[in-house]
């Protein structure tokens, strides 16, 4: 187990070189570079040599690349061209609320789409199961600026029920600890930020939680449907186990592997940032901050946002894998 | 007789209690006023940012020498209370205001202004890092550029020798880029001092949540008076819809950039206001007179009134600009309200292109930018526009477009013949518009009239104010002449705030300080 751990780290080091490689050579070979967009119709040829020199752009690829790989091994993802910021501080600083976004969006995720996929397989061809899988349809290929606006417009604006944007009214004072601000309010007690944040949280999680949730319910569906069908299946119902008990105990943990892989994956791709939902929801997350540093040419955040996510993906795919053995102990690690 | 004397009295009484009653409500103390934006400021060091999420921020927290008067670009006392100039317009003194504090408790004094001007002007100033300081090199013309020296003669007089006179000197003195920072503040956090920015303005900084809010609170010893409010958060709520849900839905009281497809819905909204900013830009079409036939004037008089500006604001600004006829927006001094727009008549235009030898139009390429411009909201569709009206005498228009990193390349290299272009004024000074776009050295549509030339060097030279403005009207007569452009429209950017927001006085520069607007709830 261990051994298979270190041998999945090892192998980070080749990704993380591909990574940067890529990443670097694609962003260098989009036209125009952060001196022409930082001036625009300024950008007269003296101005423009005057800001490349000082940001370093008029050295040839390979030492730029140099100088960026020779500081990674020490944890130096370089400064950010257009804040001056070091690169990880601006991730660390919202990496938290994709985090805690991603966390809220799974929970909805798993907790409608497992026991709607559930109920679907044991009804096939139901209408609940008809239903369902509909529903899961439109969540696949909804676009979620449009029910993002649609959510505040009706729970916001026309209700009144629930905040509209951000994470936190203002007015509601919270010290940040991990910048996880349901975590930050449960530890300092302070219900009033607890109960605004949760709030705040409910609906760029309902939103961003459609597309997960529906390939959560599909993949539980088919996943159940194969399972039940097998032998042992059979063999525990003929035993004269309750159907509950065949559900949940034989067949659900049996169908699981996939489930958790399709969750695992998912959640994989939410820690990269959701752009659209934090840009509807103007969730101050990673998403949202990449994006706008492509639209800037910042060379180092993006190089950085980019690797920093290739390795949180690495990392939860290993966790996903790692939780296989105790699903199924079948499996075995060497 | 009683009766007469009585109503008097009632009248005086009533006349006194309005008086009363709107002295009372001119002006309420208090209140947190929340202003949502698209975007998250880059830092609040302002002589080191260019961007103008930044600005907004930093015009609250710092003081410049000179200022704009609310609602224009003219100039009025800052942090000083007068100054004079040498009659060689070579030697600037600037008598300050005495006993303003920054907001670490430190004096602004001489030595402070002094110590900003050398940080930025001298590259090998000990805190002259942390950036590129963009916006000293491009108004004062590099490192150190025009300002020799600064001196501080005694505590409270400073004064500037310049190595040759710029007119526009006191204009560039107002910019918010030339915010004063407290020089404690500055060697206290080095190169991370634009995350702990200390001014004098009227409102103080507290917090900065990334890509979220700022938080800023009165500055209860401000020169200038005590704000009426106790707090400002600026938000970032990048979508322009979401950003004006939240206005409705009350949980931000004013806001920037709305689609202007919501305007109609504001106008009809009696709980909000359309407030508008005067024009500041100027959003052009351009003929390059390397690309023939349009070294020919009557080919390019011919387009201007082949254009009907009109209907492309109608239709392409929601009626939220004004059309241009000068490259000056309006609400710069100088401008020349005199000069008569080419009207839109095809049959002259046709005509004149009859006159030029091309009775029968001709096919060229016309260039338009892929992303909007706050002077070119939708550059597609006015390019289209255009597109038609020119059809219309026979001549025939083949859209072109590139990314906007490109299409700037292109331009400054003189390979487009006919482009949408525009500016926004940096320094409200005409010579911010007229030299910077138009003077034969700078510009690049293949213009040239030594005429010109000689008239914007001399209005650069000159420290009197009457001698300019007749110099810049001049100016304008004899571009509007030579038509270079077609001068589209000066658009005059829209904000929505509740109706309970008092006294926004939105300035053409795009920047304002917020000390006295109040809230009426």
């Amino acid at each position: 187990m261990v051994n298979y751990i270190i041998k999945r780290l090892l192998a980070l080091i080749p990704i993380i070189i591909g990574v940067v490689l890529i990443v670097f050579l694609m962003i260098h070979l989009i036209p125009g570079d952060p001196a022409q967009v930082m001036l625009g119709e300024r950008g007269t040829e003296e101005a423009l040599a005057a800001l490349r020199e000082s940001m370093g752009l008029n050295d040839p690829l390979y030492v730029q690349f140099w100088r960026y790989i020779s500081k990674l091994p020490r944890g130096d993802f370089g400064r950010s061209i257009i804040s001056n910021n070091p690169v990880l501080l601006e991730i660390s600083h919202r990496f938290p609320a994709t985090i805690e976004l991603s966390v809220f969006a799974m929970i909805f995720a798993v907790l409608i789409g497992i026991p709607a996929g559930i109920f679907a397989s044991i009804h096939q061809n139901s209408w609940f199961d008809n239903l369902s899988m509909s529903f899961a349809l439109i969540g696949v290929s909804m676009p979620i600026f449009w029910l993002g606006l649609m959510l505040i417009w009706l729970f916001a604006v026309v209700l009144g029920w629930l905040p509209p944007s951000s994470r936190l009214s203002v007015g509601i004072e919270l010290n940040n600890i991990t910048n996880l601000y349901v975590l930050d309010s449960l530890i300092q007690g302070n219900w009033p930020a607890l109960w605004d944040s949760f709030k705040h949280l409910l609906l760029p999680s309902a939103a961003l939680a459609t597309i997960p949730m529906a390939i959560i319910a599909r993949m539980t569906r088919s996943s159940m449907l194969e399972v039940l069908r097998q032998d042992y299946i059979r063999t525990a119902y003929a035993k004269g186990l309750s159907g509950r008990i065949v559900v949940y105990k034989h067949a659900l943990k049996n169908a699981l592997v996939p489930i958790i892989t399709v969750v695992g994956l998912q959640f994989g791709v939410l820690l990269g940032g959701a752009i659209l939902t934090e840009t509807i929801f103007s969730w101050p997350g990673l998403g949202r901050y990449l994006v706008n540093a492509i639209y800037a040419r910042d060379y180092p955040v993006v190089q950085g946002g980019i690797l920093f996510f290739s390795i949180t993906f690495v990392f939860v795919n290993l966790i996903v894998d790692l939780s296989y053995g105790s699903i199924d102990p079948r499996i075995q690690y060497d | 007789m009683k009766w007469r004397s009585l109503s008097v009295l009632l009248v005086l009484a009533l006349v006194l209690g309005a008086f009363s009653l709107s002295a009372f409500a001119e002006g309420k103390y208090g209140g947190t006023f929340i202003f949502g934006r698209g975007g998250d400021s880059v830092g609040l060091d302002p002589i080191q940012v260019t961007d103008g999420e930044s600005f907004k921020v930093t015009q609250q927290i710092y003081d410049t020498i000179v200022q704009y008067k609310p609602g224009t670009t003219e100039v009025i006392p800052g942090l000083a209370k007068e100054w004079e100039v040498s009659d060689d317009g070579l030697r600037w003194t600037f008598y300050l205001r005495e006993g303003v504090k920054f907001h670490d408790g430190n004096p602004v004094n001489a030595e402070a202004i002094k110590w900003n001007f050398d940080r930025w002007r001298l590259v090998d100033h000990p805190y002259h890092i942390g950036g590129d300081f963009t916006y000293y090199s491009y108004m004062f013309q590099g490192f150190p550029g025009i300002i020799k020296e600064v001196n501080a003669v005694d505590e409270y007089t400073v004064e500037f020798v310049l190595t040759e006179p710029q007119a526009p000197f006191l204009n560039n003195l107002g910019m918010v880029s030339f915010g004063i920072a407290s020089p404690a503040a500055v060697k206290k956090w080095g190169e991370d001092y634009f995350k702990h920015p200390v001014g004098s303005g009227p409102f103080k900084f507290v917090e900065w949540k990334k890509d979220d809010r700022i938080v800023l609170e009165a500055n209860e010893d401000y020169w200038g008076g005590r704000p009426y409010l106790d707090k400002v958060v600026f938000r970032s709520i990048p979508d322009n819809g979401a950003r004006y849900m939240e206005l409705q839905a009350g949980t931000i009281d004013m806001m920037d950039y709305i689609n202007p497809e919501d305007v109609a819905s504001v106008k009809e909204n009696p709980e909000l206001d359309l407030v508008l900013r005067p024009s500041f830009n100027v959003g052009y079409f351009a003929m390059h007179q390397n690309f023939p036939p349009f070294d020919n004037v009557l080919i390019r008089r011919a387009f201007n009134h082949a254009i009907n500006k009109e209907n492309l604001i109608g239709a392409f600004y929601a009626g939220l600009a004004q059309p241009a006829k000068n490259p000056l927006p309006p609400s710069l001094w100088g401008y020349n309200d005199e000069i008569k727009d080419y009207e839109y008549d095809l049959e002259k235009a046709k005509e004149l292109l009859a006159k030029a030898g091309y009775p029968d139009g001709f096919e060229f390429d016309l260039w338009y930018m892929p992303v909007p411009r706050p002077y070119f909201p939708q550059p597609k569709l006015v390019a289209q526009a255009i597109q038609y009206y020119l059809s219309q005498i026979g001549v025939k228009a083949n859209l072109k477009t590139v990314d906007w990193g490109t299409y700037l390349d292109k331009y400054y290299a003189d390979e487009l013949p006919t482009y949408l272009l525009g500016w926004t004024g940096d320094n409200g000074d005409p010579d911010n518009f007229l030299y910077v776009l138009l003077d034969q050295t700078q510009n690049n549509c293949g213009y040239k009239n030594d005429e010109l030339h000689e008239i914007l060097l001399e209005a650069q030279r000159t420290v009197d104010h009457e001698r300019r403005v007749e110099l810049y009207m001049k100016a304008q007569e004899i571009i509007h002449n030579d038509a270079p452009w077609v001068p589209i429209a000066h658009s005059t950017p829209p904000l929505v705030k509740r109706s309970y927001v008092k006294n926004y006085i939105p300035n053409p520069t795009s920047t304002e300080k917020f000390h006295r607007v109040w809230l009426d709830k």
